[in-house]
């Protein structure tokens, strides 16, 4: 057993490093940083310079553009990219629909979508919560009726993560209203969002936010080409992505990054007494706290990729780094509003429409922490992942 | 990066894991607790076989030149059984006449230590210093050609089965200089040494170990005279390492036994371990175990790797943080889930509880390491 990187290990994530110094815009580095909203061309920007580089989808197979990486240096860049405070590459498209694709897609649906995705010229969205399917989301009621080559969707998504933004979505919709078992009566179907009879609606968070979206379905025609694995197994589709999904919950790159932020900004804030916040002994322990549990949650985030080498897939157990890198997650926003004392309470809109005289950085801090209450509600709440332990790990 | 055992520290661990699971079940342990000694010479002699008194000490003082990684899997099985037999205890001495003593002290005492012949204790806590390694006031003044040394040492883990301990004393300055304290070797039954023994909660035993007037010729001085500080700190980080893998082991049977019980135990008409609420409280538990290892796996590879004494420090620190947690969450959870067949003498998960309530305060508790990172941090 050695913790430490091998030498090829070290030199390749000092490549990266160098690298993202000198190709990260410094607009785009100052915005992720501010915690300011980016929009579809920011996020696209970063996109497309990561992918002329090769480097855009890490997991991807070589043929289809991937890098050829290992477990190790794609965590390295991932690690990187969160020390670097790169703009997301928006998971929708590159980590979710396409490795749906690669693993349940017909050859024409990997040819026309994969090239689309790498390249970033499509913006993918996700559509499976609905109103009434939140946590039971097996019972969701999106209907898509069979008619001739083409099915007729009918009803409506929520939480619809930049559906504002979305030229295409993935959906999952009930086939068969029949089916005894919920979860056989389900597809999953590739939408293409200029298609007649959708709405979209903003939903506004308490942040001030637009981030998520209503969309509805009224009578919406889909080529039958668009389904993607059998008619009735959308929901084998979804749990193989939700194991993908929750190895990339985890965060730690971000979360250091926040950390340092943190403990700079903390190290800045006096009582007036000359006592530095970051040495008031309260404050301090919440701190470490956090900061051993980030120490131990990228220990156990490699100890999942050490045991996925050779392409096994992780554990249900892999559920742990969503719960503890998003409590990790909550307790650095709310340490960091809590550092600004009375100063995080005047409120700056995110968003173009910004105006006022704040400090950015201080200015983002309580509505930064009210948004990532996001994080253990979504990708599955935490209460969920507890119970997939319970069940699938622990035989409960 | 690997996180795959050696060829050799799997052997290891096999052979201590199979040995204990044989002969180490909890009737053998409960005799052992029991007896007047509270510990097994038979069990020390067969931990000494196996080869766990040698790994950590040098090769030329008979020992494998492991490290605390190699030492690991073998700690876990330890606290997984509950072993009272003083593993940590010879370690820590010994590993202080191993760094720091002279070449006869070395050649003389550690053969015999890593064959099991001789056990050793180190006899440092004094009242009123807690955690401080640096707090003390045993005195050792130099008369013509040796020393002569007074105090009181107290809760010296491994003393009662001690032949010899290494005693801290201060030879100069006042009690909590960091300059000023030195190491001697000190046989058990030397004159003006009073060892008064006494059963911990844990069932491990303990003396207070009473120095009037105790006179060593010269080269009873382990290392440099006055300067044994950074000795102390790094065989104390070192322990520190092990006995988080300890720790991880008794989490470990903790958690395996309250699942157990939440799947057989009934009540409403159903084994309870279907009822969510306790379900989320033993994913809780078994999160917070997996964290735990990973912090042990962290401070096991860094503890004898750090570039230096702080990093070492901090990266101890930072795991004993996170193990002191765990331990006072699975101990207390562990008996809760259990209800009151947890709280009887008769379940080892009682016993694993008051172990792991020790675990978390015994070469400081979280409270002392969140201060020592953060005075490292600064």
């Amino acid at each position: 057993m050695d913790l430490n990187y091998s030498t090829d290990e070290a030199a390749f994530r000092d490549e990266v490093r160098g690298w993202l110094k000198d190709n990260l815009p410094e607009d785009l580095r100052r915005k992720t940083a501010a915690g300011d909203h980016l929009d579809k061309d920011d996020l696209l920007r970063w996109h497309k310079i990561l992918a002329k580089k090769g480097w855009v989808a890490p997991a991807w197979p070589e043929e289809w553009g991937g890098p050829g990486w290992n477990v190790t240096q794609r965590y390295i860049f991932e690690e990187e990219c969160g020390l670097a405070g790169t703009p997301p590459v928006i998971a929708f498209g590159v980590t979710m629909c396409a490795q749906v694709l690669l693993k349940f897609g017909t050859p024409e649906q990997k040819q026309r979508h994969l090239p689309g995705i790498y390249n970033g010229d499509v913006f993918w969205v996700q559509g499976y919560s609905e109103p009434g399917s939140g946590s039971d989301l097996a019972s969701l009621k999106t209907r898509a009726d069979r008619r001739g080559d083409t099915y007729v969707v009918n009803g409506q998504k929520i939480w619809t993560t930049l559906g504002q933004y979305g030229d295409w979505i993935f959906c999952l919709v009930r086939t068969d209203f029949e089916s005894k078992i919920r979860q056989e009566g389900i597809s999953f179907l590739l939408i293409d969002m200029k298609t007649p009879g959708i709405t979209v609606r903003p939903l506004i968070l308490m942040d001030g936010g637009h981030e998520v979206n209503e969309v509805f379905f009224d009578n919406v025609e889909v080529p039958a080409e668009n389904l993607v694995h059998e008619e009735g197994k959308g929901w084998t589709v979804a749990k193989y992505l939700l194991g993908h999904e929750r190895l990339n919950t985890g965060r730690i790159g971000g979360s250091k990054r926040e950390l340092l932020r943190l403990k700079a900004f903390a190290a800045e804030q006096t009582d007036g007494h000359g006592r530095r916040l970051i040495d008031d002994p309260r404050f301090r322990d919440k701190l470490t706290r956090v900061e051993v549990e980030l120490m131990a949650l990228e220990i156990t985030n490699l100890r999942f990729l050490d045991a996925m080498r050779g392409g096994k897939p992780p554990g249900a157990d892999v559920s742990m780094l969503k719960i503890r890198g998003t409590e990790i997650q909550q307790a650095l926003t709310e340490l960091m509003m809590q550092a600004a004392g009375p100063m995080a309470a005047p409120f700056k809109p995110t968003g173009p429409q910004a105006a006022g005289d704040f400090d950015d950085a201080i200015a983002h801090l309580a509505p930064r922490y009210a948004n990532y209450r996001k994080t253990s509600i979504y990708a599955g709440s935490n209460e969920i992942q507890r119970n997939i332990i319970a069940k699938a790990t622990l035989g409960l | 990066m690997n996180f795959e055992l050696s060829e050799e520290q799997r052997q290891l661990a096999d052979s201590v894991g199979r040995y204990l699971a044989d002969q180490y079940d909890f009737e053998s342990r409960k005799k052992i607790i029991h007896s007047d000694s509270g510990s097994s010479d038979a069990v020390w002699k067969q931990l000494a076989e196996l080869g766990v008194l040698s790994i950590p000490f040098s090769e030329s003082a008979g020992g494998f030149g492991g490290g605390a990684i190699d030492m690991m899997s073998a700690m876990q099985s330890i606290g997984q059984a509950l072993v009272v037999e003083p593993v940590l205890a010879s370690v820590l001495a010994g590993r202080l006449i191993d760094r720091v003593g002279s070449a006869s002290q070395r050649s003389e005492i550690l053969p015999q230590v890593v064959d099991g012949s001789r056990r050793l204790a180190f006899a440092h806590t004094e009242d009123g210093g807690r955690y401080r390694l640096d707090h003390v006031s045993a005195t050792a003044v130099k008369t013509g050609d040796g020393w002569v040394l007074n105090g009181l040492k107290r809760v010296v883990l491994g003393a009662p089965q001690a032949d010899l301990l290494v005693v801290s004393a201060r030879s100069s300055g006042s009690p909590d200089d960091t300059h000023g304290i030195s190491l001697f070797i000190v046989a058990a039954n030397a004159r003006g040494v009073t060892t008064t023994p006494y059963r911990n909660i844990d069932n491990q035993r303990a003396a207070d170990v009473k120095l009037d007037g105790v006179q060593l010729r010269a080269d009873a001085l382990v290392g440099a005279e006055g300067g044994a500080l950074a000795a102390i700190e790094e065989a104390v980080d070192f322990a520190t390492a092990l006995q988080c893998a300890e720790a991880v082991g008794a989490m470990q049977f903790a958690n395996d036994t309250t699942l157990e019980y939440l799947k057989t135990r009934k009540q409403f008409g159903a084994p309870i371990g279907t009822f969510q609420v306790l379900q989320h409280r033993m994913v809780e538990m078994f999160v917070t175990v997996e964290q735990a290892r990973s912090m042990t796996y962290l401070v096991c590879s860094r503890v004898d790797s750090a570039t230096d004494a702080t990093e070492r420090a901090r990266i101890v620190s930072a795991a004993k943080i996170k193990v002191a947690d765990a331990c006072r969450q699975i101990s207390q959870e562990s008996v809760q889930l259990h209800g009151g067949m947890g709280m009887t003498e008769e379940m080892k998960v009682s016993h694993t509880f008051r172990r792991l309530t020790m675990i978390a305060q015994e070469f400081g508790d979280a409270d002392h390491h969140l201060d020592r990172f953060a005075a490292l941090d600064r």
